[in-house]
């Protein structure tokens, strides 16, 4: 047995896990328990082929033995293995978050039978889509955590969640649509889905065929990743979920596609016209998404569009495409990804001790719950970027990229970042002041409900991991160092899928400044 | 590679129609628009694959002269998926119609806040101030005593500003919604309570909360 076979499990746990607990629907317990030691087990499948990954590089795994260009491959890389112990370390969780709070606080109302299997099937549909090795993989990946997602988010089909679940339906719908198209593009034009040889391939075909296939693709993503403009569905359609269930689609969800926007733009179409593009759409979503929030009421209003604003950072990362610049996204993405979810799960803690989250209503929460101030207060401190948390670390990483970088774009970019840091402080601090500390309506002292442990204990778990980003930012920023590059470089990624004699074929690699540089040495002006 | 102009213009015609049936407000239609917009970028596959031949069976002919079967197992993987994503579709829009009494989309509640904000303001106001000081003094004095506690903002606009999903209340409440049972909850119960009040207070003007239908209907808003 290879070692290459532990690729499919982080995929089949979680298939096999909603198969089994869909069955036995009627046993809420023993569902739990496999839910979460299926979810354990991917934890540490991860663990593992992280280890593997930076002893052997890059595993592929080719299913049934079919060669890459016909069948199914499954390949992790550095970037991909970080991702994926991330993901499952979030999703295992909030599954324990979830299982105190027991979806929502309804229970007669929703049917928690299905909440299992969905929430295993979402588990792999976003396992699958950090693993896919082709296009088309990618796409049913997407499909797979996207329907997963459309029912998650309308457990019970309230009115509520029947409202926002139409304009997230309707959204992801078209994306699924526009990156469909845009796979029968690229098969018609390079007639492969396998991302290496598409990577050899498009080297290949002239500039105005690439930025179209570019462009599609990259506006499918952009849907998912919710990058201003086109991020208006995500505040409307996420708050109305259960407290865990948002806490996994703010996490993982949009970082699946910026993880897709990553592949893009390093593998397949390196260092293209469109960077400049990127840029603007960082700066763009950095600011307005920012104001957004500090105009919200609804504490969970607020955190969605701080979401839509951060994803702006890594985007900045991205668009500058020099090696810093992606090592400093790679952090920033693990770092998001955790404390996004720790934010959401402490709102879902707020809700449950305030019976609200509108922050009108909130008030004297930190006499009332200390414990729940401190859950909220630190998160949030970190998402804000304040020394020492991961958020400060993630956010000087990629403003030395940018000071690196010395373009206009550039520097324009780190004003933005840095206002878009102060106006986040701002957003944060009136949270505060308005759930913290404002005098406490006779409602809230009255309605003195215990914190469940395990709710509390998720919550603080999260927070220790992300106290981990910063104890650990040394060599997690190594690490992240040596993915960025070998994802510049691309022919390890191409060479371990379809071996190195392909990968002298690919014409283009990037520099650590950001440049193309053809297989003359040359750098090529895009 | 040649194209067969009768696929690719099938194939752009149903895009085209489907195009236009998701720019609809009911779901429903929007369901249906993506099926056609699904079979159309379905046939851009099957044009992907090249021109037609042999069957391709191992050892059956020549390699060369076989359709490239690659294309149709990637469309038939989408017609599965549509397949399903078009089921919980129909599911929502039948679940919005026992919800609300019809299916339409609602608009981004950031949107209909502008609009209401707008309303609340006389026409022949807004004609006269500029756009920056198009704020009436009334709002504007009463932004100030709330902002600084005088007045209790319990009466504000809910839309949009309580997303609670344990009680559940509604992003934007119609009267179809009424009866619901989340108005059974505490909070669902002084909404109501509050809701009412409201009405009888605005009498006879209609108050922001029910006026949603005509949002959907007007379109432009210049009510």
């Amino acid at each position: 047995m290879s070692i290459e076979l532990l690729l499919a499990l982080p995929v089949m746990l979680p298939l096999g896990g909603a198969a089994v607990t869909l069955v036995l629907r009627h046993h809420a317990r023993i569902q739990l328990a496999i839910a979460i030691s299926a979810l354990a087990a991917i934890v540490l499948v991860s663990i593992i082929l992280g280890q593997q990954v930076i002893e052997h590089g890059v595993l592929v795994l080719q299913i049934g033995n079919w060669t890459p260009q016909l069948g199914i491959v499954l390949v992790a890389d550095r970037l991909s293995a970080l991702m994926l112990l991330v993901s499952s370390v979030v999703t295992l969780a909030v599954l324990v978050y979830s299982s105190a709070q027991t979806v929502s606080e309804n229970v007669e109302q929703t049917p928690v039978a299905i909440y299992h299997p969905t929430y295993l099937a979402l588990v792999a549909g976003v396992s699958m889509a950090f693993l896919a090795g082709d296009l088309f993989n990618l796409y049913v990946g997407f499909e797979v955590l996207l329907a997963a997602s459309y029912v998650l988010l309308t457990l019970g089909g309230s009115a509520s969640r029947v409202r926002a679940a139409t304009t997230y339906v309707i959204v992801s719908l078209l994306s699924s649509v526009i990156f469909l198209a845009g796979v029968a593009a690229v098969y018609s034009a390079v007639g492969t889905v396998n991302l290496a040889e598409m990577a050899v391939r498009l080297d290949g075909l002239d500039a105005g065929t690439r930025m179209i296939l570019e462009l599609i693709l990259l506006v499918a993503f952009a849907i998912k990743a919710a990058i201003f403009p086109l991020s208006a569905w995500l505040p409307d359609s996420y708050p109305t979920a259960p407290a865990p269930v948002t806490a996994v689609f703010a996490g993982l969800l949009t970082k699946v596609g910026i993880y897709a926007i990553l592949r893009l733009e390093t593998l397949l179409f390196p260092v293209s016209e469109i960077s400049t593009v990127l840029l603007a759409a960082a700066g763009a979503s950095l600011l307005i998404g920012i104001f957004g929030a500090v105009a919200q009421t609804d504490l969970k209003r607020v955190l969605s569009f701080t979401l839509v604003s951060h994803m702006g950072y890594m985007l900045f990362g991205i668009g500058m495409v020099t090696q810093a610049g992606m090592a400093a996204t790679i952090y920033y993405v693990c770092h998001h990804i955790i404390v996004q979810s720790t934010l959401f799960l402490a709102a879902g803690l707020i809700e449950h001790r305030g019976g609200t989250t509108n922050l009108i209503k909130l008030g004297g929460l930190q006499k009332l719950a200390p414990v729940i101030a401190v859950l909220f207060f630190v998160p949030a401190m970190n998402l804000a970027g304040i020394p020492p948390f991961s958020g400060f670390i993630g956010k000087v990483g990629l403003i030395e990229a940018g000071i690196a970088y010395d373009r206009a774009s550039g520097w324009i970019l780190i004003a933005v970042s840095v206002i878009t840091s102060l106006l986040t402080l701002y957003a944060i601090a009136k949270i505060w002041n308005r759930a913290f500390w404002q005098e406490p309506s006779q409602e809230i002292i009255e309605r003195d409900v215990p914190l469940p442990h395990l709710m509390g204990g998720a919550t603080a778990a999260m927070i220790g991991v992300s106290l981990l980003l910063t104890l650990l930012a040394g060599p997690l920023m190594t690490y992240a160092d040596e993915a960025a590059s070998a994802v510049l470089e691309r022919t390890p990624y191409v060479g371990a899928v379809l071996g190195d004699e392909a990968a002298e074929h690919l014409q283009y690699r990037i520099d650590d400044q950001g440049h193309r540089i053809d297989e003359n040495g040359q750098v090529v002006e895009p | 590679m040649s194209v067969s102009l009768t696929l690719l213009l099938t194939a752009g015609v149903r895009v085209a129609c489907g195009v236009y049936l998701v720019l609809e407000r009911t779901l429903s239609r929007i369901i249906l628009g993506f099926v056609l917009l699904g079979n159309g970028v379905n046939l851009l596959f099957i044009i992907a694959a090249g021109k037609p031949g042999l069957p391709p069976f191992e050892g059956s002919g020549d390699p060369e002269a076989m359709t490239d079967p690659l294309p149709f197992a990637m469309v038939l993987t989408a017609i599965v998926i549509s397949l399903g994503v078009t089921a919980f579709g129909m599911a929502l829009s039948y679940r919005a119609w026992q919800l609300f009494g019809h299916d339409e989309v609602p608009d981004d509640v950031e949107d209909r806040r502008v609009l209401r904000r707008r309303r609340r303001r006389s026409p022949e106001e807004i004609e006269r101030l500029p756009w920056t000081q198009a704020l009436s003094e009334e709002s504007r004095r009463g932004a100030l005593a709330q902002s600084q506690g005088f007045i209790s903002a319990e009466d504000e606009d809910p839309l949009g500003a309580d997303l609670t999903s344990a009680e559940d209340v509604p992003q934007d409440a119609t009267e179809a919604d009424e009866g619901e049972s989340a108005s059974d909850s505490v909070i669902g119960r002084r909404l109501a309570a509050r809701r009412a009040a409201r009405a009888a207070r605005r009498a006879p003007a209609a108050g922001p909360a029910t006026d949603t239908h005509r949002e959907h209907t007007d379109g432009g808003g210049e009510a």
